[in-house]
């Protein structure tokens, strides 16, 4: 049972059935924060405790997160908020506008405070962590765990559930179960189940990490219902018919670990911004407007990254929840991989008046770098005549002005300054853990 | 406990001694980081909030209106301490008394019935900023 942290064998990978008895075999445990934009929410306005709470998408359109007391009043998942907004006003359940700049700031915290429990570690999302509990066996997990919920919970005010479990694919399933339950306190060992085929039988194939809804059709046109049926197929039967991920989710439903824990993000293959317009756009200064301003926060995000972009796309879409939903986009090659911002705005234009046509609605659109090279690394032209330099320093001083002062305080006169085509977040809390002027008030009482 | 990140040290250019041409100097072997006042007044970032003072009832515990909070989630109220509290939703700034009957209270607090309402400690505040 004594493993040494460091030094630990590969996760066997691939479709390889490969027996798994190594005795320094990962143990995953899959931290998942519950209700997370709602407990972020509920964190800074102590209000919304016990109460019915949602959080809505960018521009107020679909629910996003719901508190325990919304999922009970029959709210679904990703519903547009126009469905559900009778039953909200009648049942007065708070509705809030996503504060994504919260939420980053409190996942952040949530990671930083699991660190002191495990050195190894996969960000998985922005409310889920994989940890590798190999080596607190002693400590006993379940217990362990139950440590690391508590200290989450007071160190950020973020409620964590953990499903412990030989595979991913099994942490997943015994994080859903530690939700369900509430006597299990937020933890579950699926190890320590005295009946983990039974419960296997209890759960649906669409419930398993990685099978959507055609793969659970078909698993079930096979008669293929519960996962513990899929677990005791044929895996090479599944081979043919669902290829390598579904043999790996096959596997992992064994415990035979084919997922390992990734703790390096793989380099960026693109830089992607897009955002849904508060009202249709039908001019063409302010689609252009738009792209400049996706253009420049997806620079800046290619330059916190030290990478250039050699592709550049620009994307519109006509009536996105509709059956006729329609997309434009054109693609440039450039001359030489760039990070700086006025070129890339000069690049996108021209691309979003090739895609702009007269009496379009355009409610959506987004600029997308891909062919990125680290800067470094870029190959110069010799015809190219810019100082790159100097347009090097400029994007520096940029983004330091921006860093310091708060994103957007400086920005290209192209973006626009009005931008009326900026989506609506009306009912957006304070950002109080990143802006001085929005911190909460505490009211002395002696 | 946590672990700190490392302090990025030079992180601002002011706190970069630009390097002599001529003689190097003497001082060099003996150089130390700047010192960082966010590592010193925030031992667990992660835990850590700003809240603004509102009200001068603390001024005895030198807390004045619009100070600015620091405060440590991950520490244990003892009494005597200087805690922030949600008393019927609100957020407040008072002294931790005691656990009375396991529930958390304030010292020297008036509910409106007159009796103590249930409260929640929230954070304990570590630091006050205050301007002179």
């Amino acid at each position: 049972m004594s493993s040494i942290l460091c030094d630990r064998e590969k996760p066997a990978c691939g479709g390889q059935p490969v027996s798994d008895v190594a005795s320094n075999k990962t143990i995953f445990a899959l931290v998942d924060c519950n209700n997370f934009y709602v407990s972020c929410e509920r964190v800074f306005n102590p209000n919304l405790e016990g109460v019915p709470v949602v959080v809505l998408s960018n521009n107020d359109g679909c629910i996003i997160s719901r508190s325990n007391e919304a999922k009970a009043l029959g709210i679904k998942m990703a519903v547009p908020f126009f469905e559900v907004r009778d039953l909200i006003e009648q049942a007065n359940v708070r509705v809030y506008s996503a504060n994504f700049t919260l939420y980053g700031d409190m996942s952040r915290r949530v990671i930083h405070t699991l660190a002191q429990f495990t050195p190894e570690r996969e960000i998985y999302s922005i409310d889920e962590v994989f940890l590798n509990l190999s080596g607190f066996e002693r400590a006993g997990l379940s217990d362990y765990a139950r440590q690391i919920v508590a200290t989450v919970k007071k160190w950020t005010g973020i409620p964590i559930s953990i499903g412990i479990a030989p595979t991913k694919t099994l942490a997943k399933l015994a994080n859903k179960q530690a939700k369900k339950r509430p006597e299990l306190k937020g933890v579950m060992d699926w190890s320590a189940l005295p009946d983990p085929e039974e419960r296997l039988a209890q759960i649906e194939v669409g419930e398993i990490w990685g099978i959507g809804p055609s793969g659970e059709r078909r698993l079930k046109s096979w008669g293929i219902e519960t996962a513990h049926k899929l677990r005791q197929a044929d895996d090479q039967w599944i081979l043919k018919r669902m290829g390598i991920v579904g043999q790996r989710i096959l596997l992992e439903l064994r415990g035979i670990s084919c997922l390992p824990l990734e703790m390096v993000r793989s380099p960026r293959k693109s830089v992607l911004c897009s955002r849904s317009f508060g009202r249709a756009v039908e001019k063409l200064n302010e689609l252009k407007e738009a792209v400049a301003e996706f253009t420049s926060q997806a620079a800046e995000t290619l330059r916190e990254d030290r990478l250039s972009a050699k592709h550049l796309t620009v994307f519109c879409i006509t009536r996105p929840h509709s059956e006729q939903a329609r997309t434009h986009s054109s693609t440039v090659e450039l001359p030489v991989a760039t990070d700086s911002t006025p070129e890339l705005i000069r690049y996108a234009l021209r691309e979003a008046e090739k895609i702009f046509f007269a009496d379009g609605r355009f409610k959506k659109a987004g600029v997308v770098f891909s062919g990125l090279v680290p800067t470094e690394e870029v190959q110069t032209d010799i015809f190219d005549g810019k100082n790159r330099g100097s347009a090097g320093k400029l994007m520096q001083a940029l983004d330091e002005v921006n860093a310091r002062l708060g994103s957007g305080a400086l920005r290209f006169a192209a973006a626009g300054l009005l931008q009326s085509w900026r989506m609506k977040s009306s009912r957006r809390s304070p950002r109080c853990t990143t802006r001085w002027n929005e911190l909460l008030e505490a009211k002395t009482i002696a | 406990m946590f672990n700190q990140p490392p302090v990025r040290a030079g992180a601002d250019a002011s706190e970069q001694t630009p390097a002599a041409v001529g003689f190097p100097s003497p001082a060099e072997p003996f150089a130390e980081k700047v010192l960082n006042l966010n590592a010193h007044l925030v031992k667990h970032p992660a835990a850590t909030f700003f809240l603004w003072a509102k009200g001068d009832a603390l001024l005895e515990a030198g807390i004045h209106h619009g100070d600015l909070l620091i405060v440590d989630r991950s520490l244990e109220p003892a009494p005597g301490r200087v805690v922030i509290a949600v008393v019927e939703g609100e957020f407040v700034v008072g002294y931790f008394d005691r656990l009375k009957k396991r529930t958390p209270s304030l010292l020297s607090q008036n509910g409106p019935s007159g009796k103590p309402e249930s409260i929640e400690i929230w954070g304990v505040v570590t630091y006050v900023i205050h301007t002179l």
